[in-house]
């Protein structure tokens, strides 16, 4: 028996009780039932010409870190994959059975006006058993979003845009959705892009929905090495919200606090990972409160008390009211994680670095990897390599989708960014 | 002379090999129970007035004193313990209320002893915190849900600065405050110690109601002015001497019952700092008479505020009651910045022993209310909680804020590393220690140079202790500890226990 | 040279420091020897008492001290390198002279040698005087002039 068998030997692939989702109590809002620590792979790749390019490459990388998954999960995110429906929200969702499917898109018809559906195709292989039923929807919010037109420029929708208050529709559905309704996951729910995940190595997963089919300009993924041995198939990654996917390696010591604060702003945790905090600390910092993606890791992984010490007073004080004001936001524990959004890719380690993270370019594609050897593997000479230091983030956006700074608070934050230097070092980051 | 039912309390047992009748412990007992008998040239004890503070034995010079309790059994009677027994006698002599000082002693459960913390194993690297940075700054204070920068123009539109909406905070080196313990209650030495203790080590003390001595302004930046229904000591002047104002509702070891300072204690420097005529009683109303609703405790939260320019915190501390979570929320809506809850087990100076021991909540419990019940009401960032009521030690501390507490206060454990020994005589002003007591030759006992390198010494050691627990459970800031009760195991608590505290029981995993 | 301070206001009469002294000075120097079966073992250190006001006092080793102005054997002297103030016991006559003109009243007669003068010397073998090592409240210093 060699090493790789002796492995998967001893991860035998769960049976169809194991994959089973486990529900939670809905009384007990702050305590879950159980938590799932990840150890894992992670992998993401971006063309910034907005070039689409298809599955292959993504699968051979997270492929070559075979050894850090256990077969209990693997998965892959993709966006620019459905161009005509680029302007609705596409639903991946998995159904236990064909009851749980049919009330689902029954409630789903009221809330939505569906334009397309259909199952993703799917290959059979003897690597992936009992898969769920996983459908595809392509929908658009009805009733009052019909008449919003008219209340555009008044007070109605709250100083709001349009695409907002849309999103901020779809977000509590699809939270509300996920924390009732049982045997029913959305596990996909945004715009021109979608999460492909499952109970098994990524390199299969990605073989079982023939993602050599699709075309994305940013492929992000994750193979699972859970330390406990439930492993299902919601509980997959990447976890996906809106147009976020979050694929995230390490143990978050930080959890219960995270998990309270974006409880606070009406985020239900019903997936009970760390990866799903994670991605609801971007949706509420970044879309709801609109704070620039460059400040993002002073949050997340906040720099020392003492390091803020020795910088000059504007910044220093601009720090500390952020780590005072965001104290529960801090991310703390190992992580390493690619975060995906329609327009940019991103990732951050843990403030002391205690996972590994390795970024290389070459020509327009950022690669992004648990380890180099993956990149490596798809990118025999990248013209740069590097390891990003602990709290640094690599932000790569797509050429002319930088963030765009209309509004007088995002102005005024443009402008403070550059007062203290902030965004010209994570831009140099970025296109380091 | 009528008969004395209640036997002494104490026995002090005398080595006559080691005494060498040097007679310290007969000059340093406020309570007479030692003699020098000049003829026989020996030392003689009194039992009955001993009230086992163990000053004399700490002092002996040879070791030839030991204070013990003094076992004289009752029948054996489970419906009536020899305290009720004792206490009924002693009404029947005296006719008035038992009182007492420091906090209940009786043996209701003790939440903290009944949970666990974690560690990390494996799948989360811990860390070391004597290699690696760990932090346990803390703020309290009340948080926007979202930090807003704004630009401060000059008139041609050049950017001058930028301004944030972040309200005031107090600035904390570790999660521990003093609690409130006025100047009167206890001796100015005790005060100076916490005092310059909370200064030199960078968190803060409390007032208390005593007012603020002058020989305490130096503080001003690490004091946090007590504003308790006497109102003694108040004025704007006072308000702005001190970093933060705490409105006092109400104290654990006594809830609903006011204070009473009695006229021998107020002697000229009590007096002119309570700004009270000189040996008159300081009566702290059971209410404040002017908030008998939370609209009027919002009006005196604004009035502070008003008098302090907005530049100050405003807190309000709450004893532990049934109905603390709701009183909490109402609180944080009436506009506090922090709200300090003290738990049953709190110390007092002087107590009801009825009230003490059978009133209020323990203090873990009403904690795990009070932060469920406002993270419900999506308000828990607007207010820092700071727990008091018996924090005994730093595993306390760590479970405290566990739990939800953003820092805790300590007033026993400060006063025992001044000395204090818990006889709970503090109500008699006899204090052997020189820590409640007013008496001049008492009070010089309190060297507040060594009162504040004792309290500094075990501030610095339950720093190291938080962080080599925090690093442990592979955490390196107290931030990511705040509300984490994952990180919490009960151990022999029922069904109801947990669901109330919100953790799980030991064994179960995450 | 170093001085014995005196903080009076925390000086809490207990008189440790006279204990202390007595068994420095005397002969077994363990403290249950020293008062069981010793006699007359003189303290050197003092603590004066009136109301809650106290102080411990001993020799100051004076600047210009009285004491070895007035006397008449040579006996008292003053250390020029160290600064203090001894009593050389075999040159002592006994004439009392030196407590005579003592202002601070801190030297005694040595009863039990029944004509030496007794007075602190600042436990000359110690890093730190006995009185001060042994006061409970460190309301005695030892510290630089």
């Amino acid at each position: 028996m060699n090493y790789k068998e002796y492995i998967e030997n001893i991860n035998n692939k769960p049976d169809g009780k194991s994959i089973e989702p486990v529900f939670k109590n809905p009384q007990e809002k702050y305590i879950s039932d159980y938590r799932v620590p990840s150890g894992c792979a992670v992998f993401g790749i971006i063309d910034e010409t907005g070039r689409l390019f298809d599955g292959r490459m993504v699968i051979e990388g997270i492929a070559m870190m075979h050894d850090r998954s256990n077969g209990l999960g693997g998965g892959f995110a993709a966006y620019g994959i459905y161009p005509e429906y680029k302007d609705d929200y596409a639903f991946h969702i998995f159904y236990n059975d064909s009851f749980a499917r049919k009330d689902s898109e029954n409630f789903l018809q009221k809330a939505f006006k569906i334009l397309y559906m259909d199952e993703i195709p799917t290959q059979k292989l003897r690597s992936i058993s009992n898969p769920p039923i996983i459908a595809r929807y392509f929908i658009r919010p009805k009733n009052i979003f019909q008449d919003l037109e008219k209340f555009k420029n008044t007070d109605a929708l709250n100083g709001d845009s349009i695409s907002n208050a849309e999103d901020e529709f779809v977000a509590n559905f699809v939270s509300n959705f996920n924390a009732d309704s049982k045997g029913a996951y959305i596990i996909s729910s945004g715009k021109n892009m979608g999460i492909f995940k499952g109970v098994g190595y990524p390199e299969d997963i990605g073989e079982f929905y023939k993602l050599d089919t699709y075309k994305a300009y940013i492929w992000t993924s994750h193979g699972r090495f859970p330390t406990n041995s439930t492993g299902w198939w919601g509980g997959a990654h990447p976890f996906g919200f809106l147009n976020w996917s979050v694929v995230h390696n390490g143990e978050i010591s930080s959890y219960g606090t995270n998990k309270r604060f974006v409880s606070g702003f009406g985020y239900k945790c019903t997936f009970s990972t760390d990866t799903e905090v994670l991605t609801y600390l971007f949706d509420l910092l970044v879309r709801r409160q609109g704070i620039s993606i460059y400040i993002i890791n002073y949050i997340l992984a906040a720099p020392l008390w003492d390091d803020i010490e020795t910088l000059p007073e504007n910044i220093k004080e601009f720090l500390k009211a952020i780590r005072i004001v965001y104290a529960k936001a801090l991310v703390n524990g190992p992580f390493s994680i690619i975060v995906g959004s329609n327009n940019f890719m991103y990732a951050l380690n843990d403030r002391i670095k205690l996972r590994p993270l390795v970024a290389a370019r070459k020509g327009s594609l950022t690669f992004i990897s648990s380890e180099e050897s993956a990149i490596r593997k798809v990118c025999k000479n990248p013209e740069d390599i590097w390891n990003p230091k602990g709290g640094e983030p690599v932000i790569v956006f797509l050429k002319g989708k930088e963030p765009l700074l209309n509004t007088d608070a995002e102005l005024e934050q443009k402008n403070f960014l550059e007062s203290i230097n902030c965004l010209p070092d994570s831009f140099a980051q970025a296109i380091k | 002379m009528v008969l004395k039912i209640n036997q002494s309390e104490f026995e002090i047992d005398r080595d006559k090999e080691k005494c060498i009748s040097c007679q310290v412990c007969v000059r340093q007992c406020s309570n007479d129970v030692h003699e020098y008998d000049e003829s026989e040239g020996t030392v003689l004890s009194e039992n009955s007035r001993c009230v086992g503070c163990h000053r004399c034995e700490t002092l002996c010079p040879t070791g030839s004193i030991k204070i013990k309790q003094r076992v004289s059994e009752f029948k054996g009677n489970a419906n009536w313990s020899a305290e009720n027994m004792k206490n009924i006698y002693k009404q029947a002599e005296t006719g008035g209320v038992i009182l007492t000082g420091m906090g209940c002693d009786k043996p209701y459960p003790i939440y903290w002893d009944h949970i666990l913390f974690n560690a990390s194993q494996v799948t989360n690297p811990s860390i070391d915190p004597l290699r690696e940075p760990m932090e346990i700054k803390t703020f309290i204070g009340r948080k926007p849900d979202k930090l807003e920068i704004k630009a401060v123009r000059e008139s041609d539109g050049r950017i001058l600065k930028f301004e944030n909406n972040l309200e005031p905070q107090l600035e904390l080196n570790i999660p521990v405050l003093f609690s409130a313990m006025s100047y009167g209650s206890i001796s100015l030495n005790a005060v100076k110690s916490v005092a310059k203790a909370a200064s030199e080590f960078g968190t803060f003390y409390n007032t208390g109601e005593g007012g603020l001595h002058k020989d305490l302004k130096c503080y001003k930046k690490n004091t946090i002015v007590q504003v308790a229904s006497g109102r003694f000591g108040v004025d704007k002047d006072y308000l702005n001497s001190g970093a933060a104002v705490e409105i006092k509702i109400g104290q654990g070891a006594k809830p609903g019952i006011g204070g009473h300072l009695p006229g021998e204690k107020v002697n000229y420097d009590v007096s002119t700092t309570r700004m009270i005529p000189e040996g008159s009683d300081a009566i702290s109303p059971a209410p404040h008479h002017d908030i008998y609703s939370i609209e009027d405790l919002a009006q005196l939260i604004y009035a502070l505020k008003e008098a302090t320019e907005y530049k100050k915190p405003v807190g309000v501390k709450v004893s532990a009651v049934h109905n603390v979570a709701p009183i909490a929320s109402g609180i944080v809506r009436a506009g506090a910045d922090f709200i300090s809850i003290d738990g049953f087990r709190g110390g007092t100076g002087a107590a009801p022993q009825v009230i003490r021991d059978n009133v209020g909540i323990p203090i873990e419990l009403a904690l795990a209310s009070v932060d469920i019940r406002l993270r419900e009401e999506g308000i828990r960032h607007k207010v820092s909680l700071i727990v008091g009521g018996s924090i005994r030690s730093s595993a306390d501390v760590i479970k405290a804020i566990a739990l939800g507490a953003d820092a805790v206060y300590i007033g026993t454990a400060a006063l025992i590393a001044l000395g204090c020994h818990l006889c709970q005589k503090c109500y008699t002003s006899k204090c052997n220690w020189g820590i409640a007591t007013q008496d001049p030759y008492l009070t010089k006992r309190l060297n507040p140079e060594i009162g504040t390198r004792r309290l500094l010494n075990l501030l610095n050691a339950w720093s190291h202790e938080i962080k080599e627990m925090l690093g442990g459970a592979g955490i390196n800031a107290i931030e990511s500890l705040r509300g984490n009760r994952e990180h919490l195991r009960g151990v022999g608590l029922n069904e109801k226990e947990l669901s109330i505290l919100g953790i799980k029981h030991a064994g179960e995993a995450w | 040279m170093k001085k014995i301070y005196i903080k009076e206001e925390y000086c809490i009469a207990c008189r440790l420091c006279e204990i202390y002294c007595q068994v420095k000075h005397s002969k077994s120097k363990k403290i249950l020897k020293a008062f069981k079966n010793e006699t007359d073992i003189l303290s050197r250190v003092l603590v004066e008492e009136i109301g809650y006001n106290s102080f411990a006092i001993q020799c100051r080793h004076c600047e210009d001290a009285p004491c070895v102005e007035a006397c008449i054997s040579g006996a008292m002297q003053k250390n020029k390198n160290t600064g203090t103030v001894t009593c050389d016991e075999k040159k002592c006559v006994g004439c009392w002279m030196c407590i005579m003109a003592c202002p601070y009243g801190v030297i005694k007669r040595d009863l039990s040698e029944k004509k030496v003068a007794s007075k602190c010397d600042l436990c000359g073998d110690e890093e730190f005087p006995v009185c001060v090592r042994n006061c409970p409240n460190e309301a005695l210093k030892f510290e630089d002039v």
